[in-house]
């Protein structure tokens, strides 16, 4: 293990994407300890555009846009990071369990999956956020988390298959280990790069459905996130006013967050392919 | 050898069919076996002729198809773990590719480890190392150069070594040797067959030894099945079998083998 990210540290495209995000978490970790001020406090007339006060000018309601900004970040990438974490944990579990016992089990979660990926996750995450009256952020976390977990299920049950025939697992078995510890130790360490890599994208695909969710006005209630602010930005006509600073910059982080993340993705991928496939 | 002629494992019309409709392949066709206590079987047939599908089934690492295994005169059940942990103490194995045999992110050492462990023996760090040490000495491979290695930094051949220390510390009573040698150099190759006869003769144990090269069955065992597509079609005592075969099958095998009269050079 300590080997395989050595290899990493040498990747330029994962370094790339790895110091950009994480730059971009110190700053928006620290930086409502510097200006302590409330985001949602107006500070301006509506649609000032940026000056040396205010960096990314204001909003509608006259709020800093760069305060908000550096709160979005952090509503999006919490709500990318847990519905990733749910979605590779679930999608871990369905897979592990329908590759490794086969049979009926297999039969069974792989047509649950199969329902789950013909009908468009994104109309379920619509269907499922419209049904919710009070959407915290954790919870449309979840809710785009149990919505994106069949690819991540389905890649792993491949692996898994192709792996419990292997020798060392039968080694493994007539050594009388108990199934939990065989999948624990003789199956997860070979699938791991390849789960981190998946995880890496769901994170990704998970802030870019926070936005687009929260475009439609089904995000989450009571917090800033990136796809607020341009649902803001949308519904008081920002674009109309000339202000572009109200949704340039927040479309520009959502980019260059899911960017470095799929940087990150293909680093990983090149490293960790061929040693997959040896 | 007519004292311990005792038939203790027999298979009945075993049949294991993969897949179905048209991709049907039926890989081992009703065959039936005796083994007994102390012999050395070895299964002979060319590449596909359902060897190591044979093998599994008889590990209980595959289920068939139809057909029973008959084991110390009762019926096989493998259903429960605890059947199957009861029946792995007496029946081991080791596999054709010895790379894909150890798990590359374990130490080595963690498969005799395991030997202790699924023992359920209670030893201080030392005795577990003299058991170790015991077990390397047993197939020529000294401990201390294989202590904190993985295994990608070990021949195949001393790979292979080491799944016969595993079999000398489990000592089972039956050992299910799928092609051993077929991916190790002829020298190692000599020395794993050595040690494959000694344990035989140390603990009285069956070895059921599957090759596709008469000239080694004939040299190692005392009965010979000869399978072809599936199927058991010759089976008998070495000499019955390979002096005078009754098969054209088995004629054909031998007569691919040059010099199979000659004996064995196995230094
Ligand atoms: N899991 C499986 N699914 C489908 N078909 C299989 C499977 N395992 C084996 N077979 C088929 O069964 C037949 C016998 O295979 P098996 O591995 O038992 O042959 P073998 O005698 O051990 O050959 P070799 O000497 O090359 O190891 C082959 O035709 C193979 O394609
Ligand atoms: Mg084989």
């Amino acid at each position: 293990m300590n080997h395989s990210i050595r290899i990493l540290l040498k990747s330029p495209k994962f370094m790339i994407g790895t110091i950009v995000l994480v730059l971009m978490i110190a700053f928006v970790l620290i930086y409502p300890f510097i200006n302590t001020k409330d985001p949602l406090e107006m500070m301006a007339l509506a649609f000032q555009p940026p000056d040396s006060n205010l960096l990314l000018g204001s909003d509608n309601f006259g709020r800093d846009l760069f305060l908000e900004l550096v709160y979005g970040i952090r509503t999006s990438m919490m709500v990318g990071l847990i519905a990733g974490v749910c979605a590779t944990i679930i999608g871990l579990i369905f897979g592990l369990a329908s590759g490794y016992m086969g049979g009926f089990v297999d039969n069974f979660l792989t047509a649950i999956t199969n329902i789950f990926i013909v009908i468009p996750s994104f109309i379920i995450l619509i269907l499922i956020s419209v049904s919710i009256d009070s959407r915290s952020s954790l919870v449309t976390a979840l809710i785009i988390g149990i919505t994106s977990w069949p690819w991540t299920a389905r890649a792993v049950r491949a692996q898994t298959t192709s792996l419990r025939n292997r020798d060392h697992v039968n080694i493994a078995k007539i050594s009388g280990h108990s199934t939990s510890r065989i999948i624990l130790s003789e199956i997860l360490p070979y699938i791991a790069s390849y789960v981190v890599m998946a995880f890496v994208l769901q994170t990704a695909s998970g802030i870019l459905s926070e936005a687009s969710i929260s475009m439609l006005g089904l995000g989450p209630y009571n917090t800033i996130s990136l796809g607020i602010l341009m649902n803001w930005a949308l519904v008081f006509e920002a674009p109309v006013a000339g202000a572009w600073w109200a949704f340039i910059p927040a479309a520009f982080s959502i980019a260059v967050i899911t960017f470095s993340l799929y940087l990150m993705n293909t680093g990983m991928d090149e490293i960790f392919n061929p040693k997959i496939r040896s | 050898m007519s004292s311990n002629r005792e038939s203790f494992m027999h298979g009945k019309q075993l049949t294991k069919v993969f897949g179905f409709g048209q991709q049907k392949v039926t890989a081992v066709q009703a065959v039936d076996f005796d083994f007994h206590r102390g012999e050395i079987i070895s299964i002979v047939g060319e590449s596909g002729s359902g060897k190591t599908t044979l093998a599994k089934m008889i590990m209980g690492l595959l289920k068939e198809s139809s057909g029973t295994i008959e084991y110390k005169g009762k019926t096989r059940q493998l259903k429960r773990h605890a059947e199957r942990k009861a029946y792995w103490k007496d029946i081991q194995a080791i596999f054709q590719d010895p790379f894909a045999s150890f798990n590359m992110f374990h130490k080595v050492e963690k498969l005799l480890l395991d030997c202790i462990k699924l023992q359920g023996l209670q030893l201080t760090k030392d005795e577990r190392f003299a058991k170790m040490k015991e077990a390397c000495s047993f197939v020529n491979l000294k401990f201390e150069e294989l202590y904190n290695k993985y295994p990608f930094e070990l021949s195949g051949g001393q790979m292979q070594r080491l799944m016969i220390a595993r079999i000398f510390m489990l000592h089972p009573k039956v050992l299910i040797a799928d092609e051993p040698t077929s991916m190790v150099d002829a020298c190692s190759r000599s020395t794993i067959l050595d040690m494959l006869l000694k344990l035989r003769d140390e603990n009285n144990m069956t070895i059921i030894f599957i090759t596709h090269d008469v000239g080694l069955a004939y040299y190692i065992s005392d009965t010979i099945y000869i399978m072809e597509k599936g199927k058991i079609v010759e089976r008998g005592t070495a000499e019955e079998v390979i002096l005078s075969p009754q098969h054209p099958y088995t004629k054909q095998l031998i007569a691919d083998v040059p010099k199979i009269h000659e004996a064995w050079n196995l230094g």
